[in-house]
């Protein structure tokens, strides 16, 4: 455990950049610091390992004050990556991963393989990248890098400065998954900067919002969602989805599919072909705040529950989230339902549209062999495909709207038959969101890379 | 003046009789060259590395070597004859000085410029000063470091021509017998082969700072390999092509 006590940094211009930090970073814990640009999140974690000292306060690391330890030792014994990737350029990637090892004088076989089991972690073959170059890896791969180093020598803390915000929205994706999975194996306790609401409401255990200098708010992801400390927070929370709200969702066309899809398909292609890659998912552990938040974020009112593994786990729709919202101590896992219908990669389409058209599904979820979630066939993906396969005059057809919406409103979990859903509970809902519409995604993700450039 | 038009057939004829001679100038004309520039290695670079300690060490530094190639060669190699005599000695000490500045220009230069975040990065690693300078620091600079080594060389193989006026040999030797006996034969018999040696030196000194390049390393270690690479480490490469330094005598 690492803890703050009144903490102040006075920079040498004067500048007051810590104000009276109070902080706990509890062991095993991803600790989120976020907040505005220069509100002090990385010289509060650069004091950690002693890249910055404190003008006054403690600080101590499992009851020890650090300044009792020799900072070239300590910041051995903490893991740190940073923002720019800081891979040496002149280093292979061996050697760069291996560079705590080398300063702690392991021996040299157990660096080896020490690295190759490094890289495999990450989905990094070590006998194709352990001699290459920095500059000859793509971001992604060289943050990848990064990342591993800093676990090189196994250390209890790490310490992560922005480290996914110079990416690409798919590098980061992936790293941000990388690392909420390795952390699920290996209960670091993990320091991480970042200004990035989404990407700290993914992977933070515990968030630490800050500003000017100073703690706002520090809570679980769930609780800072739910009770917000005041209008910075709300703000910062709230002007995330305003900026998402902007991108224009358009997924009418699903309730009016009827259920004579079959006699249309020309060829039949595999559900694949036409699957939605990135659905929306969440975690069992995860509290009811966030998984409405993700769906707010992902415009779906439902979404797959998987584990780090992405097994598919069940299933949740806002109508249940909101049934036990007020029960702050629940989460994913308590209100989640069994998935009923899935199809395996490779099925062909018109099975899962009769799987949709026989059980008035509002989508399938599609699982590879080991049973993991890969993508998801929705009545709009259905229409999608069909309207680039069927002449304008037909698709005109599609768009007509055939069914009583009432029935539609229904069956909005997916995988489950209509009547067991209760409908009831929020009227206020329109039936037209039900469509996961996950192909905002990208869109998504950049234009949360605009609001914060 | 003497007659410049000097047949070529004259000018080989001439220099395969007296090759003997000329073998030992050109010879001399190394040697001194090459002591003075590894003693303003040996001197230059720990000069370069003590300008890291503080702003106003590195402005002195820097000053004095800036003066001493100012000088003008001439006027350097006289004052050094005075208090030294004439010969070979006065000779290589002048270089020395002379090439003192490009090479700790560059080697401080070279250190600078590593970027603030690959230090950050090595000191959260828990590399110690020494570390952060031996691991990091220099083998990133030592492309600039070449190309003050490159440029200490061609300066000092044309200032060692004027060796013979404080009584050193070399190459200057048959340009001033040249001068003096109006003999163009002689003249191009000194030049010609020391701008050769400039040439020469220019050239292999650039590929030895295009091998030490890390950038460069990588892109071979990527053709050699057969992977598709190539391309961002040129563009590493471009990045990482060290300035030319401003003064150069
Ligand atoms: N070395 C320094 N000297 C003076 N001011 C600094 C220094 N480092 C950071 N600051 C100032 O302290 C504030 C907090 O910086 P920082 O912790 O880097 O912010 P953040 O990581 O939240 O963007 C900023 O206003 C910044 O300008
Ligand atoms: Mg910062």
């Amino acid at each position: 455990m690492i803890q703050f006590q009144n903490v102040n940094k006075m920079y040498d211009d004067g500048f007051h950049a810590l104000k009276n930090i109070n902080l706990e970073f509890r062991k095993g814990e991803m600790t989120v610091l976020i907040g505005p640009s220069g509100c002090g999140k990385s010289t509060t974690m650069r004091m950690i390992n002693r890249l910055v000292s404190p003008s006054s306060g403690s600080i101590k690391i499992d009851g020890s004050d650090i300044l009792s330890i020799d900072p070239v030792e300590l910041r051995r014994s903490i893991g740190y990556v940073i923002q720019s990737v800081g891979l040496f350029p002149h280093m292979t990637i061996a050697r760069n991963v291996a560079i705590v090892p080398r300063l702690k004088r392991w021996t040299a076989d157990k660096m080896s393989r020490r690295v190759d089991e490094l890289l495999d972690m990450v989905g990094l073959k070590p006998e194709l990248y352990r001699d290459r170059y920095p500059s000859e890896l793509s971001g992604g791969q060289q943050q990848r890098v990064g990342v591993v180093r800093a676990l090189a020598a196994d250390p209890d803390i790490i310490l992560m400065d922005e480290p996914f915000s110079a990416l690409d929205p798919m590098s980061r994706e992936q790293l941000q998954e990388d690392v909420a999975r390795l952390q699920q194996e290996l209960h670091k306790t993990i320091v991480f900067v970042t200004h990035d609401m989404d990407e700290a409401l993914k992977i933070a255990d515990r968030i630490v919002l800050m500003k000017d200098g100073e703690v706002v708010q520090s809570d679980t992801p769930d609780r800072i969602l739910r009770r917000p400390a005041n209008d910075f927070v709300r703000s910062f929370i709230g002007q995330k989805r305003l900026d998402q709200e902007q991108i224009i969702v358009a997924s009418a066309q699903d309730r009016e599919a009827g259920s004579d899809f079959g006699s249309v398909m020309q060829d039949t292609p595999s559900v694949d072909e036409v699957m939605i890659t990135q659905p929306a998912v969440t975690y069992p552990s995860r509290g009811l705040a966030e998984a409405i938040s993700t769906m707010e974020r992902r415009k779906v009112d439902s979404l797959y529950v998987v584990d780090r593994q992405r097994k598919l786990l069940g299933s949740v729709s806002i109508y249940n989230v909101m049934d036990s919202y007020r029960d702050e101590d629940k989460t994913v896992a308590d209100v989640m339902l069994p998935v009923r219908y899935s199809v395996v990669s490779g099925t062909p389409l018109t099975q899962a549209v009769e799987l949709l058209a026989g059980h008035r599904l509002h989508n399938v979820a599609v699982v590879d062999e080991s049973g993991r979630f890969i993508g998801l066939i929705t009545r709009g993906s259905v229409v999608r495909h069909l309207a680039e396969q069927l002449p304008m005059m037909e698709y005109d057809q599609l768009d007509n709207p055939n069914d009583e919406p009432g029935q539609a409103r229904k069956d909005i979990t997916p995988g489950m038959e209509p009547d067991s859903s209760p409908s009831s509970s929020v009227p206020s809902l329109e039936p037209a969101s039900s469509v996961r519409e996950n192909d905002s995604d990208d869109r998504d993700s950049k234009s949360g890379r605009e609001a914060r450039s | 003046m003497p007659d410049t038009s000097v047949n070529f057939v004259d000018f080989v004829d001439y220099f395969w009789r007296n090759r003997g001679l000329m073998g030992e100038y050109f010879l001399q004309h190394v040697q001194m060259v090459t002591l003075g520039v590894l003693l303003a290695l040996l001197v230059g670079v720990p000069l370069g590395v003590l300008c890291m300690k503080s702003r106003w060490l590195s402005r002195i530094i820097l000053s004095i070597t800036g003066i001493l190639q100012v000088l003008p060669s001439l006027a350097m190699l006289v004052l050094l004859m005075l208090w030294m005599g004439l010969g070979n000695t006065t000779v290589t000490v002048g270089l020395f000085l002379y090439s003192l500045n490009p090479i700790v220009r560059n080697t401080y230069v070279g250190l600078q410029q590593v970027s603030s975040s690959l230090i950050d990065a090595a000191r959260g690693v828990g590399m110690n000063r020494w570390q952060q300078l031996w691991r990091v620091r220099v083998p990133l600079a030592l492309p600039y470091m070449m190309t003050g080594l490159r440029v200490a060389a061609v300066i000092a193989i044309g200032v060692a021509t004027i060796a013979p006026l404080v009584g050193g040999d070399g190459l200057g030797r048959e340009l001033y017998a040249g001068i003096n006996g109006q003999n163009s034969l002689r003249i191009y018999a000194g030049a010609i082969p020391a701008a050769l040696l400039a040439i020469v030196a220019d050239i292999g000194l650039g590929a030895l700072q295009r091998r030490l390049d890390p950038a460069h390393r990588s892109a071979r270690a990527s053709s050699k390999r057969g992977s598709g690479g190539s391309s961002s480490g040129k563009a590493a490469a471009d990045k990482a092509v060290p300035p030319v330094p401003k003064a150069q005598g």
